[in-house]
Formats: C-alpha cells, sequence, structure tokens
C-alpha cells in the first residue's frame, strides 16, 4: 500500500495509507481513548464516540478508530473540541452508571474511571437515571453487573468473533438495551464456558473475576508472566500477586501463542495453589499410616532403599516415572538421576500413553516426532484435516484457530471422528468412522488420491522413499472396501480425499484418537504417508500436527525421560552418544534399553521392579486396566511419589514427599509447538514444600553424586551443551516469546516448521500399512465399543481440576455418554445411573444421553476416581511404540434399577 | 404449523428470520415467541440463540411473554392523542383491571399502545389483533369488549 504523509497534533507521520487514525496515533505515540474499539483484535465499530478527533477541514468530529488516514490529513486529537465532545459523552454514560468506584472490582483499571479523571467530569449535567438491573452472579467464574455496562460491544465480539462460542448478544433496544446472554438467561444455563474472555476486554466493571472479588485492587498486585500448566497450547498469563498469594490469572497480550486468549482451565482453574490439602511435608508410612517426617528422614530413608534393592536385585529393579507437568529442568534430572545414580534406563512418563506412538511413528517417516508446524500457521491452512482431536475441550486456544481458519479465512475443515465433536458444527465434511478403523480410512483417502491422479509426483520423487510398496498396498483399499470396515460412505471418502489433495495447504491435525490404539504407530505413519503423498509437509501452513496433552509432555520426551532416549532424542544404544553422557556426568551408563510405563508396573506385579520413584504422575488413576495397574503399585516394595497433593499413586507409597505448583519454582516447559517457554516462580513454596528439581539434587546428594545447582537456568546450560536441539535454548534468550527447537546454537532464532527443504532422517519414507482390527471388539456378552477422553473443565486424573471449586461446580461428576437409540433400548433416560462393565472391571455413574456419541459407543472422560474410566479400558499394547488402547475396548451397560 | 415446517417454507437462511418469527408468534395461541419455539428455531436455523433472541427483541412487536387471545393495541400517534387516546387507555384500564403491557387474569385480553395505524381520519383509534376500530367513545369501547366476551362465553 501507498505511504502517505499525515500531521497529527503536529507531529509528521508517514504511514501506510488507510490506516485508522487511532492506530497511526498509537504508532506516534499518542493515546486517543477508547471505549469499545480494540485495534489490535480488529473490533473497530465506532460506537462509543470516545475517540472522536478533529481532522482540519471536516465539519463534524470523526471517530478515530474507524476513520482511515489520507495525504496530507491534519489531525488533533486533544483539542478543546474534542476534548467537549468526550465529556457530553462521558456525562451521558455517567447519567446510569452507579458512582460505587469505593467499592467497585474494577478500581483503578477502569476506562470509565479513567476517562471521568482525565476529563474531569464529577457528574453528568443530564441528571441521574436509574438504570437498576439485577446481579448476575450464577456462573461460579463471572460476575455480571449489567448496571455497569457502556454497551461497548467488546463482549459480544470476543465471544461471538473469537471464542465463537455465541452465548453473549446486544438485546433490545434504546434505553433498555443490554447484553445478553443466550434467550436472555443467566450466565450459567447459557451456551457459555466459562472462557472469561468477556473479562478480559471489559472496560468497566461490569463483567468481574468472581472467585478474586474483595483480595486486592489492581495496584496491589504484583504480575509475573508464566506459562500456564495445564494443556499442551503453552499460553502464557500473568499471575497477580498480593501478599505472597496468586489472587487471580489476567491475560497477557504480549503472549506469542495466545494473545490475550485463555481457556477455562487456564484463567480460572489455578484455585488449587493455596488450597488446605497440599502436602506440606514428607511422609513416611509406618504399619500402614502416613506420619510426617523431615526431609533429612526421607532422603535417608530413599537413599538407604534404593541402595539395598540395587546391592540385592541390580540397578533395573529399580525405574522411575518422571512428569510431563514438571519443567523441562526436572525431567533432565530426574532421567540423569535415574541412569546416572541408580544405572537404570527403566525410565518413563505419561507420554507413554499419549503419544509415544507419535514419537515412534513420526521418527520412522519423518525423523523427528513432534509438530510439524507452528499453531500460529494452524489459521493459515487452506485445508485441515482433523482426526481424533476434541479441540476445543482438549486445545481449547488451538480450536479458536481452527474455527479462525474456517470462518475467517475460508479455509476447508474435514473432520474424521466418532464422536460428533463441537468443531464438527463447522466442518465441510465429517467422516463418522468406527472407532479403531483409522488405518482403513487413511488408505481409503489415499487410494482414491492416487486413483485419480492427485499425488504430488515432484515431492514424491525428490524427498521420499518407499513409495512402490506402500502404493501397491494401498491400491488394495478402494472407497467401497473402506466404506465396509469404517462407516464411512465411499462418497464422502472420494470428497475428502479431493479436498485433501488439492487444497494448497493441508494441514492435518490429530491427538489421541489417533494415538492410543494398538495400532497407534501404524495410524500415525499413515498421517506422514498422506502428507507425503499431498506434498503437505515441510512447508509453511501445511504438515503433521500431532496436539500434546500435558503442558510439558513435548518436554519431557525432549528432555530424555524415555527408558530409549537420552535428552534430545540421542538414543541410549548408540555408544557414541553413550560415551558423550558418561563423560559429562562422570559415570558409567548402561546401553540397554529401560522398560516403559505399562511394562515397569507389569514389572512391578512381578516382583521384577522393587523401587520405583514416581515424580507428580499418578498412574493409579491414569493407566489402563487400573484394577492391574494398583495392585502392581502396591506390591512394589519400596514407592517413592512426590506430588503437590494426596493423589491415588500417593496413597499407594511409602514414602511422599511435598512438591510445589507451577507458580512456585522457575523453570521451562516446552509446548506442542516446539516453544520452548519460561515459567516463573511466583510466590515462595508452601510450607514444607520443595521444587522437584531441587528435591532430586538433594537426594543425589545424599546418594553421594554431586548434583548441584544454585538455579534452574545452570541446569539449562548443561541441557544446551549435551543436546543439540536444545543447543542455543539459554535463560536469557526466552524472555520474549521463547524459542521453538531445534534451536542448535546461540544465535539460531528457533524453528517454525520442520523438515523445510531435508527431512530429519534425510528422505521422508513411506510406510505400507494393512489395516488390523484393535485388540478387543464388541461381542455379545460385552455389546458396546468403549472409548474415552477428556473435558473441558477438567485436567487428567482430576488431581488439580477437581480441587478447583468452580471447575468442580461446573461439571462434578462422571457421565457415560450414549447415544439416544441405544439409551431408547437400554431404556434409560438422561441422569439415571448405569453400571458399565468390562471383562477387567465395573463402573457405576450417571448417563448423558447424547447425539455426541455414535450408536454403539459409549464414552467416558478418565477424570473422576469414584468413577474410573480406567478400571475398564484394556492394557493391550501397541507392539512398537507400547501406548495401550485406551480408545477402543468392549463394555456392556446396564441400567441400575 | 411445527417450526421446521415454518422455517422450510421461508428457506432456511438467515434474511427470512423476521418473517418466520412473526409466523411464530401469530400461530402461538398466546402470542409470544416462547423459549423452546426460540431454541428449536437456532437448531434448526444454525443461528445462536442470543442472536434470534438479540433480533428479536430489538423490535417491539415480538413479545416473550405470554399476551391473551385479544392483543388491543391504542394508537398513540399525536391525532390520536389530542383526540383523547389517553382517555380510551383509562377507559380500558379500568374496564379490564389491567394496565398497559398487562394480560388479564383469564387470559382474554392485552393492552398495548402502538405507533400510527394509518387511521387518522377516525381518531381515536385501536386495533385488536387484525381489526381496526375508530371514532371511540367509551360506550363503543363497552360494546367492542362486550361483544367479545359473549363470543368467548359460547365457545
Amino acid at each position: 500500500m501507498a505511504l502517505v504523509h499525515i500531521t497529527i497534533d503536529n507531529q509528521k507521520l508517514e504511514i501506510e495509507e488507510g490506516t485508522t487514525i487511532l492506530e497511526a496515533a498509537q504508532k506516534a505515540g499518542i493515546k486517543i481513548p477508547t471505549l469499545c474499539a480494540m485495534p489490535e483484535l480488529g473490533f473497530k465499530p465506532g460506537s462509543c464516540r470516545v475517540c472522536m478527533v478533529e481532522v482540519e477541514g471536516l465539519p463534524n468530529l470523526a471517530a478515530s478508530c474507524v476513520y482511515p488516514v489520507r495525504e496530507g490529513i491534519v489531525i488533533h486529537t486533544h483539542s478543546e473540541r474534542t476534548r467537549q465532545a468526550r465529556k457530553v459523552v462521558l456525562e451521558l454514560l455517567l447519567t446510569d452508571h452507579p458512582l460505587d468506584c469505593m467499592t467497585c472490582e474494577k478500581n483503578g483499571d477502569c476506562t470509565l474511571q479513567d476517562l471521568a479523571y482525565e476529563l474531569g467530569v464529577k457528574e453528568s449535567r443530564f441528571g441521574r437515571g436509574e438504570k437498576k438491573l439485577p446481579l448476575d452472579e450464577s456462573n461460579p467464574f463471572i460476575v455480571r453487573d449489567l448496571s455497569k455496562c457502556v454497551l461497548c460491544g467488546r463482549c459480544v465480539e470476543m465471544c461471538n468473533e473469537i471464542q465463537q462460542t455465541y452465548a453473549l448478544n446486544v438485546g433490545y433496544r434504546g434505553s433498555k438495551t443490554k447484553i445478553i446472554a443466550d434467550g436472555d438467561s443467566d450466565l450459567r444455563y447459557s451456551e457459555c464456558v466459562s472462557c472469561g474472555q468477556c473479562i478480559a476486554v471489559c472496560p468497566v466493571g461490569a463483567l468481574i473475576d468472581k472467585n478474586a472479588q474483595g483480595k486486592g485492587r489492581t495496584w496491589e498486585f504484583s504480575r509475573v508472566k508464566t506459562t500456564c500448566n495445564y494443556c499442551g497450547c503453552g499460553c502464557n498469563f500473568d499471575f497477580n500477586v498480593k501478599e505472597g498469594k496468586v489472587v487471580k490469572v489476567t491475560s497477557n497480550p504480549q503472549s506469542v501463542v495466545n494473545g490475550i486468549n485463555l481457556c477455562v482451565k487456564g484463567r480460572f482453574g489455578y484455585d488449587y495453589i493455596h488450597r488446605e490439602d497440599r502436602l506440606a511435608t514428607p511422609l513416611i508410612k509406618k504399619k500402614g499410616k502416613f506420619e510426617e517426617a523431615s526431609w533429612e528422614e526421607a532422603y535417608q530413608l530413599i537413599s538407604d532403599k534404593f541402595t539395598q534393592i540395587k546391592r540385592e536385585s541390580g540397578s533395573d529393579s529399580l525405574a522411575v516415572l518422571s512428569s510431563a507437568k514438571c519443567t523441562n529442568e526436572e525431567n533432565y534430572l530426574l532421567m540423569k538421576f535415574s541412569r546416572a545414580i541408580l544405572g537404570t534406563n527403566n525410565v518413563d512418563h505419561c507420554a507413554r500413553l499419549c503419544h509415544s506412538s507419535t514419537v515412534a511413528g513420526l521418527a520412522q517417516a519423518f525423523g523427528s516426532g513432534a509438530m510439524t508446524n507452528s499453531i500460529k500457521e494452524i489459521a493459515e491452512a487452506s485445508a485441515i484435516y482433523l482426526t481424533g482431536s476434541n479441540t476445543t475441550e482438549n486445545h481449547p486456544i488451538i480450536a479458536l484457530e481452527i474455527k479462525k481458519a474456517v470462518t475467517k479465512k475460508g479455509a476447508k475443515l474435514i473432520v474424521a471422528d466418532p464422536r460428533e465433536i463441537e468443531l464438527v458444527k463447522y466442518a465441510t465434511l465429517w467422516l463418522r468412522q468406527r472407532p479403531g478403523t483409522d488405518v482403513a480410512l487413511f488408505n481409503g483417502l489415499m487410494n482414491v488420491i492416487i486413483t485419480e491422479g492427485l499425488e504430488d509426483k515432484e515431492f514424491i520423487a525428490q524427498r521420499t522413499e518407499g513409495y512402490e510398496e506402500f502404493k501397491n498396498t494401498v491400491l488394495r483399499y478402494t472407497p467401497e472396501v473402506v466404506e465396509k470396515i469404517t462407516g464411512v460412505p465411499a462418497e464422502d471418502i472420494k470428497k475428502a480425499a479431493r479436498i485433501y489433495a488439492t487444497a494448497p495447504t493441508t494441514s492435518l491435525i490429530y491427538s489421541m484418537g489417533i494415538t492410543q490404539h494398538t495400532t497407534g504407530t501404524d495410524n500415525v505413519l499413515c498421517t506422514a504417508n498422506i502428507a507425503m503423498l499431498t506434498g503437505n509437509v515441510g512447508k509453511e501452513n501445511t504438515g503433521v500436527n500431532p496436539l500434546r496433552g500435558q503442558s510439558n509432555v513435548q518436554g519431557a520426551c525432549d528432555l530424555g525421560a524415555l527408558p530409549n532416549f537420552y535428552s534430545g532424542y540421542q538414543k541410549v544404544t548408540d555408544t557414541s552418544v553413550k560415551d558423550k553422557f558418561s563423560k559429562a556426568w562422570g559415570v558409567d551408563l548402561s546401553d540397554q534399553e529401560g522398560l516403559t510405563v505399562v511394562e515397569i508396573l507389569n514389572a512391578a506385579y512381578e516382583g521384577k521392579i522393587r523401587g520405583l520413584f514416581i515424580m507428580a504422575e499418578n498412574p493409579a488413576m491414569s493407566d489402563p486396566d487400573l484394577n492391574h495397574a494398583r495392585e502392581a503399585l502396591k506390591r512394589t516394595e519400596f514407592l517413592v511419589v512426590s506430588d503437590i497433593f494426596m493423589s491415588e499413586t500417593a496413597e499407594l507409597a511409602d514414602v511422599v514427599l511435598p512438591g510445589v505448583t507451577v507458580a512456585e519454582k522457575d523453570g521451562t516447559i516446552t509446548n506442542t509447538e516446539r516453544r520452548v517457554q519460561r515459567v516463573r516462580k511466583t510466590i515462595e513454596p508452601l510450607a514444607d514444600s520443595k521444587p522437584e528439581w531441587q528435591i532430586i539434587c538433594e537426594l543425589a546428594q545424599k546418594m553421594g553424586y554431586k548434583m548441584n545447582y544454585n538455579h534452574p537456568g545452570e541446569i539449562m546450560e548443561e541441557i544446551a551443551q549435551l543436546t543439540p536441539i536444545y543447543g542455543g535454548i539459554h535463560y536469557n534468550r526466552l524472555d520474549d516469546g521463547g524459542l521453538q527447537w531445534p534451536c542448535p546454537d546461540a544465535h539460531h532464532p528457533g524453528t517454525k516448521y520442520l523438515h523445510k527443504d531435508k527431512f530429519s532422517r534425510g528422505k521422508g519414507k513411506f510406510f505400507a500399512v494393512e489395516y488390523k482390527e484393535a485388540a478387543e471388539l464388541p461381542d455379545e456378552e460385552y455389546p458396546f465399543i468403549f472409548t474415552t477422553g477428556r473435558v473441558l473443565y477438567h485436567f487428567h486424573t482430576g488431581t488439580i481440576t477437581r480441587r478447583s471449586k468452580g471447575l468442580n461446580e461446573i461439571y462434578p461428576e462422571p457421565l457415560v455418554e450414549i447415544n439416544p437409540q441405544d439409551a431408547e433400548e437400554l431404556k434409560v433416560k438422561e441422569g439415571e445411573l448405569v453400571e458399565v462393565a468390562s471383562r477387567r472391571g465395573k463402573i457405576r455413574a450417571k448417563v448423558q444421553v447424547t447425539e455426541k456419541s455414535g450408536k454403539g459407543v459409549v464414552f467416558m472422560s478418565f477424570h473422576f476416581r469414584e468413577a474410573a474410566a480406567n478400571l475398564l479400558t484394556n492394557a493391550a499394547l501397541d507392539p512398537v511404540s507400547k501406548i495401550p488402547e485406551y480408545k477402543v475396548c468392549a463394555v456392556k451397560v446396564q441400567k441400575i434399577a | 404449523m411445527t417450526v421446521k415446517e415454518i422455517v422450510k417454507r421461508y428457506g432456511n437462511k438467515r434474511e427470512n428470520l423476521l418473517q418466520i418469527l412473526h409466523d411464530l408468534q401469530n400461530q402461538s395461541p398466546q402470542k409470544y415467541l416462547n423459549k423452546k419455539d426460540l431454541e428449536i428455531l437456532s437448531e434448526e436455523m444454525k443461528i445462536p440463540l442470543s442472536d434470534i433472541v438479540g433480533t428479536a427483541s430489538f423490535y417491539s412487536m415480538f413479545s416473550f411473554t405470554p399476551r391473551g387471545k385479544y392483543l388491543i393495541r391504542i394508537c398513540e400517534s399525536p391525532p390520536c392523542h389530542l383526540l383523547g387516546a389517553p382517555a380510551i387507555f383509562k377507559v380500558i384500564e379500568s374496564k379490564l383491571g389491567i394496565k398497559e403491557g398487562e394480560t388479564t387474569p383469564d387470559g382474554l385480553f392485552t393492552l398495548e399502545g402502538t405507533s400510527c395505524l394509518g387511521i387518522c381520519g377516525v381518531a381515536p383509534a385501536m386495533m385488536i389483533n387484525e381489526e381496526a376500530y375508530g371514532n371511540l367513545t367509551e360506550e363503543k369501547i363497552s360494546q367492542i369488549l362486550d361483544q367479545i366476551r359473549e363470543k368467548e362465553s359460547k365457545r
């Protein structure tokens, strides 16, 4: 666009034609007050009339948020005339705005108050109206005081255009105009998903964080920017702290991943930090009961026991489970502890249960197993193939990018999912495959692409190998054959294939619906196959994008909390790697691959693992076939658990160590797009708890190994030296949005997307993958397919979200989702109690009758200890990655009379 | 007609929303938009409920609360005002025992004001449902209301 010359408050400026006066002023460092406009979010309604400015030659004042600059324009933003105009607007607003700033939560952070102060408005010349609308306190997180609303429309914009929940709108008219939720109901009973985006943009006190009320004013808080510790999105926000307590979370617009966007868990789910039932001191179990102990006692006992077991039964009778909830530094230290001190590669963590098949599959096909693109690239894709990911509930902020791609940028969305997830509403095409038939579906799509000649021949020839064998396999999966296996109509398969292959960029996004199968690795190989077949990888905006579940599950894998890799996916079986680490750590190391999570528990069950250290994980809820897993933990001779609460796993431990929350420690975590970001210590560790990195160091010292760091930053220096992909990660480089690996040296800017020009393994490799049935299929006795997942309001085993008051209020109990037809046949109604049983266990919970579940498919989340879904799931493992089949097993459902 | 049928009649397009809302209200025995219908409409047209209600509530001719079988609308335009509309209000209010915006307990009458009915020649005027009445006097109003009552009592 052409540049034009403008004069704004006597400053001469050269700026792009068409820029609004408001934005031009911002660039000139001039602040024009606004109530409604949010130019950074593209919201410029021109309705509040506070941003009026004087443009020379115009008879009237112009609303600067919508008025574009042109050559030679002369603007006055703070002339007497504009002041008078703003005053009138303000006085009109103040006619019915409560003047209760003394007790208003927004005091000190209120645009209306700031304006009144700046313009010296004490009272309104128009008198006082009597607008008094009832307070809406129905939502557990959000208070709506519509008497204070200035009708700027920001919350409506947020809710409809960015969050796309469509709970809020403007209702009625004239003096009766107000913001309504749904059909003018209380917020709690509307479509509202409690993301609180509306609070983040409200300029006045009409929308307030309920749980922070009365706990401090804006000027009393110190703010610490940190990274959210729920899912793998890696959102940044500010903890607001007063007198050593985290009072609330507020958006930080500088966040690279999320901007001001946050979901309900990120914004409101941190009240667990100051819960009274936080573990406060080390506990040692004596005669079946926990007794408080000093750190010294605990360390001594652990050291003695581990040393004794190692002496008696060898290093491999010990094992360690690391944590995707802890920092990179802690994961590095714990795997170092396992390998250098215990002497075993038996170290793993819950990534085994969610994305080990991604790591295994993509490593084989591409050479590295991570999201190939960045989150911000999703909105730029011309088509999105989403499969096995209920993104709206599990990665809410990434779902916003998908919605943006579809509704704002015209992308086509194909959803392949057995459940009618929310994003189906945005889909051009929805393929509802029978659970466990993903390989067949992918092969069917690729069959169409090849037979119709839509493949990217140049890409295949130049950048891949193994094509011919793969092609021969795929050619047998005609759409008609695949329709019989998957239940997806052949016509839809053809349509989807054409979209996938012909869109300029098709981003494939998947999650646990693909990975958690006995064919998990096969499924992942298919995602790589289709991306290479269509040339949709190694480029901007298109690739293969697995969404990682936990906040630091990517980092825990990167840092080598895996039985076969050191940090940076360096193989334990590789002698030169072993020698490098051996030299750096000053000890001999094992070159035998260790055991995976489920294998460790199986070995414990058989008495082969005698000692187990679990850092902040909860296998007694998260592992498949829980009766077996819990028995294995009980049989473990010496079990140490560090956590912040008495989890189901900690209850079974011999020693429990009190760790800290993300607010109480420094470190880094790596999100799903490989972005290494800082978490920052906001408050001191509560009671006698300690950060896990410190616990590991102190325990190591007790066991006679020198492990001493003053700060996690020093641990990262060591990581950078030993880990090529983290080679350039240093704390002083992370303050401004973090860095995406691979980042090999201190000058490397990080990598936005992977496999540009060359795959990590050289050429991309096609794998011929045949369809195999799931390990357990429905039969006469167990006629339903049981599949598991998460819901928006809870996280994983519920250890923290079940302790968040509001989250638990919104979603208090486990629900069994059943298709209406099945419900009718079973003669159960919504809310009635049923028993769900598999060959391994049974649970009771209430029924939710919903079209979300297909006929014959029963869904449950695994958050609830009172009806733990994993009592039912099947521990059958994928042969390559050892991931269990959480997504398919057979159950029966009975109404409880 | 069901909500689905009405939507089908006009076509599932956003620009038909107002007409569909009118039909929905008109066919309702209590002459209002009830929540259940609006929820179904939202589902059918894939328009968020907040959007439908936001739109409908802007227009004064839509009601979200049940109204009487007979909707009395007294013209509030200047000619009618000058020729006694305020008195007409008073007469009806006292006869029916309700105020503007209210409905009689038997669910028969609702009283509302309206902007110009376009029949200023016979001011003061009112409409009851689709029927217009002019040159109103206390007597005439009594007659009209009595007739309706009589008709209803025979049902």
